[in-house]
C-alpha cells in the first residue's frame, strides 16, 4: 500500500520513509504485545494498591478477589501510626542524605584527578574504584561486621561507640560502596568537557581547587542531579547492610524494618499492603518527578564506556 | 604545580582512596586469608587458628545447604540470563520503535525498578498467598483442600521468587539497553532498509554488532546481581526451605548466635570467584576502550 502512495504524500525525511515499509501487522502485533506485557507488569502493584484500600472487615467477608463496597485510606493512616512510620522515614533519612552528599562529593574530587589531570596512576585508581562498587555484599561483609565490632569512634559519630549498629555506620558504608559507581560515571562525563577550559585556566595560574570546583564541577550539574536521584532511590532502597550491620530494631531504615513490619501485620493483609506502599512514597517522588534523571544516571553509568 | 596544589590533591583522592581501600578492599581481602582459619569472633585476633583448607572441604561434604545454594544461584543466573535479560532486550526493541503511547508503556513497565527489592517481596505475597492470593484466588486453588503454597513449597518457591526478580531484572535491562539503541546511528538502519533487509535481519545484523559495549555491560550486571540475590527470599522466609542461596549463607554464619568466620569467609570466597568473571570482563573492555581513546 505504501509504495502505491503517490510521491509528493510521502513523507519528507528518509527516517520516516524508511519506517513506513514496515507493515501496519507489526505495528499492531508491537502495540498488543505492550499492551498485554504492561498490564501484566503492573497488575501486582495496582492489586496491592486495590487490597490496601479495602476495610479488612470487607475482606473477611467477600473475599480479596471481590468488588468493593467502600475503599478507604484508614488502613494507611492505621498502618502509619502503629508501625511509628514517622521515626524509620527519620532513620533512612539520617543514613541517606549524609551518604549521597558524601559519595557525591568524594567521588567528584577522585573523578576531576582521573580525568582532567595526567598521572600515572589515574587507570589503576579507575580500576579500584570501579571493581569496589562490582563486587557483591556479602563477599565483604565477614571481615566488615568484625571490624565493625572493633572500630570504636567518637560518642558524637555514634551512640555506642562503635561503627556496628549505628546511623555512622551505615553511611560510611553506603558512601564506601557507592563512590565506586559515581567515580566511574563522573569521570566519564569531565572527560566529555573540553580540555581548553582548563587549559586557559592553567595559563593564567588558577590553583587545582578553583579549576576544580569554580570551573569543572558547575559543568558537571547534570551528571551530578542524575546520579543524586539514583544514589538516593538506591540507598533509601538498601535492605542488606541495615540487615546486617544495624542489630537494634528501631534503629533500622525503612526498607530493612519492612521485616518488622511483615510480622506486625501478618494476620491482616490490607494494613501490610498499605505499610508496604507507604515506604514506596519517596521512591515515587522520585519516579513521577526525576524520572529523566534516574534514567539519565542509569544510562550514563552504562552507555559511553 | 605549587605545593599547596599538591596538598590539595593528595587529600582530594587520598581521603576516599583510603576509605574504599579500607571499607571495601581490605575485607575482600581479608575474606579470603579468613577462609584458611577457624576463629569464632571471640578473643581478638590472636585466637584465628590456620585451618588450611577445612572449611572449604566441610563446606562441599558437611553442610547440607551449601549445594541447594549453588544450584539456587546457578539457576538465578540463568533464569535471568536466558528469560529477564531477553525480555528486557525486546521491551526496548519494540518501544524503540517509537510507536503510539511508547512512552506511557515504558513508564508503567519501569515502576518496579523504583521499588526496593524488600517492598517487591511484600507486594509479591499478595499474589502468591495461598488463602488471600490473587493468583489461587483467579485459577480456584484457594481452598483448604486444593490449596498451592507458591511461596511455601520448596519445589515451587525459587520459581515464584523468580517470577518476582525477573519482574524488576527485566525493565532494569529494558531502560539500559533503550538508552543504547537510541544512540545508534539511524543512517545505519536506514542503510539496511534501503538495501532490502527486513527488521529481523536489520537488528541482528546491523543494530546488535553495534551495541557490542551495551551488552557486555548488561551481561555483567545480570551476573552480579544474580550473585548479590538476597533481599528477595530474606524477605520471604529468611531464605531456608528451597530459598538457600550462598548470600543468605554468609549473613547466617557470621550474624547470630554462633559467628563461624573462617567458614562465612570461605562461602563469601566462592561468591568472590564467581564474581571476578564477570568483573574482569567488564574491567578489561573498559581499558580497551580507554586506550582506544
Amino acid at each position: 500500500m505504501t509504495t502505491a502512495a503517490p510521491p509528493i504524500e510521502r513523507a519528507p525525511s528518509r527516517v520516516v520513509t524508511a519506517r513506513h515499509h514496515k507493515t501496519p501487522a507489526g505495528r499492531v502485533g508491537a502495540q498488543v504485545f505492550l499492551i498485554v506485557a504492561t498490564l501484566l507488569w503492573i497488575t501486582p502493584i495496582v492489586w496491592a494498591v486495590y487490597t490496601s484500600l479495602r476495610p479488612y472487615h470487607e475482606t473477611a467477608k467477600y473475599g480479596y478477589l471481590s468488588w468493593p463496597r467502600h475503599l478507604t485510606f484508614d488502613n494507611f493512616t492505621t498502618a502509619w501510626k502503629q508501625a511509628d512510620m514517622v521515626h524509620y522515614f527519620w532513620n533512612s533519612a539520617m543514613i541517606t542524605v549524609p551518604a549521597v552528599i558524601l559519595a557525591l562529593g568524594f567521588a567528584s574530587c577522585v573523578a576531576f584527578v582521573v580525568s582532567r589531570l595526567n598521572f600515572w596512576f589515574n587507570i589503576p585508581l579507575l580500576i579500584i574504584f570501579t571493581a569496589g562498587n562490582l563486587l557483591p555484599q556479602q563477599v565483604i561483609i565477614t571481615p566488615l561486621y568484625r571490624i565493625y565490632l572493633d572500630i570504636h569512634v567518637p560518642h558524637f559519630v555514634s551512640s555506642n561507640g562503635l561503627l556496628y549498629d549505628s546511623y555512622a555506620g551505615l553511611v560510611v558504608i553506603n558512601t564506601a560502596f557507592q563512590v565506586g559507581f559515581c567515580v566511574f560515571v563522573l569521570s566519564n562525563y569531565m572527560k566529555s568537557i573540553p580540555h581548553e577550559i582548563s587549559e586557559a585556566a592553567l595559563i593564567d595560574g588558577a590553583p587545582v581547587w578553583t579549576r576544580f570546583w569554580k570551573l569543572t564541577l558547575p559543568l558537571c550539574r547534570p551528571a551530578l542531579a542524575a546520579l543524586a536521584t539514583l544514589l538516593t532511590t538506591w540507598i533509601y532502597n538498601d535492605f542488606f547492610w541495615a540487615i546486617a550491620l544495624i542489630s537494634t530494631g528501631n534503629k533500622r531504615p525503612i526498607t530493612s524494618a519492612l521485616a518488622n513490619l511483615q510480622g506486625q501485620f501478618f494476620v491482616n493483609q490490607n494494613l501490610l499492603a498499605a505499610g508496604a506502599l507507604i515506604t514506596a512514597i519517596p521512591t515515587l517522588l522520585v519516579y513521577v518527578i526525576l524520572q529523566r534523571q534516574f534514567i539519565a544516571g542509569l544510562s550514563l553509568g552504562s552507555s559511553k564506556g | 604545580m605549587s605545593v599547596r596544589d599538591k596538598v590539595v590533591l593528595s587529600l582530594m583522592v587520598g581521603i576516599p582512596l583510603l576509605g574504599v581501600l579500607f571499607f571495601i578492599w581490605f575485607p575482600a581481602v581479608a575474606t579470603v586469608i579468613l577462609s584458611f582459619t577457624k576463629w569464632n569472633g571471640i578473643g581478638g585476633i590472636k585466637a584465628i587458628k590456620a585451618d588450611g583448607v577445612q572449611n572449604y572441604v566441610q563446606a562441599a561434604t558437611n553442610y547440607p545447604p551449601f549445594w541447594p545454594a549453588v544450584r539456587h544461584n546457578v539457576l538465578w543466573l540463568i533464569v535471568f540470563l536466558v528469560i529477564a535479560t531477553p525480555l528486557g532486550m525486546l521491551f526496548a526493541v519494540v518501544l524503540d520503535r517509537n510507536l503510539r503511547g511508547g512512552r506511557i508503556y515504558q513508564s508503567l513497565l519501569f515502576l518496579p525498578v523504583m521499588l526496593s527489592l524488600a517492598l517487591i517481596g511484600i507486594i509479591w505475597e499478595l499474589i502468591y498467598s495461598p488463602n488471600f492470593g490473587l493468583l489461587n484466588n483467579v485459577i480456584g486453588r484457594s481452598g483448604q483442600h486444593n490449596l498451592i503454597d507458591w511461596l511455601g513449597n520448596p519445589h515451587l518457591n525459587l520459581w515464584a521468587v523468580l517470577v518476582e526478580a525477573c519482574w524488576r531484572q527485566a525493565p532494569y535491562v529494558m531502560v539500559l539497553y533503550l538508552a543504547g539503541l537510541k544512540a545508534v546511528d539511524p543512517t545505519l538502519r536506514e542503510a539496511a532498509l534501503v538495501d532490502g533487509a527486513g527488521p529481523w535481519q536489520t537488528f541482528w545484523r546491523v543494530v546488535f554488532p553495534t551495541l557490542r559495549p551495551i551488552n557486555v555491560v548488561i551481561l555483567v550486571i545480570t551476573v552480579i546481581e544474580s550473585l548479590r540475590a538476597f533481599d528477595l527470599v530474606y524477605i520471604t522466609n529468611g531464605g531456608n526451605n528451597g530459598l538457600e542461596l550462598l548470600s543468605v549463607l554468609i549473613t547466617r554464619n557470621i550474624v547470630g548466635q554462633v559467628s563461624r568466620i573462617g567458614f562465612g569467609s570461605a562461602l563469601g570466597v566462592v561468591l568472590l570467584v564467581i564474581s571476578l568473571v564477570p568483573i574482569v570482563t567488564f574491567l578489561v573492555m573498559q581499558l580497551r576502550q580507554e586506550k582506544r581513546s
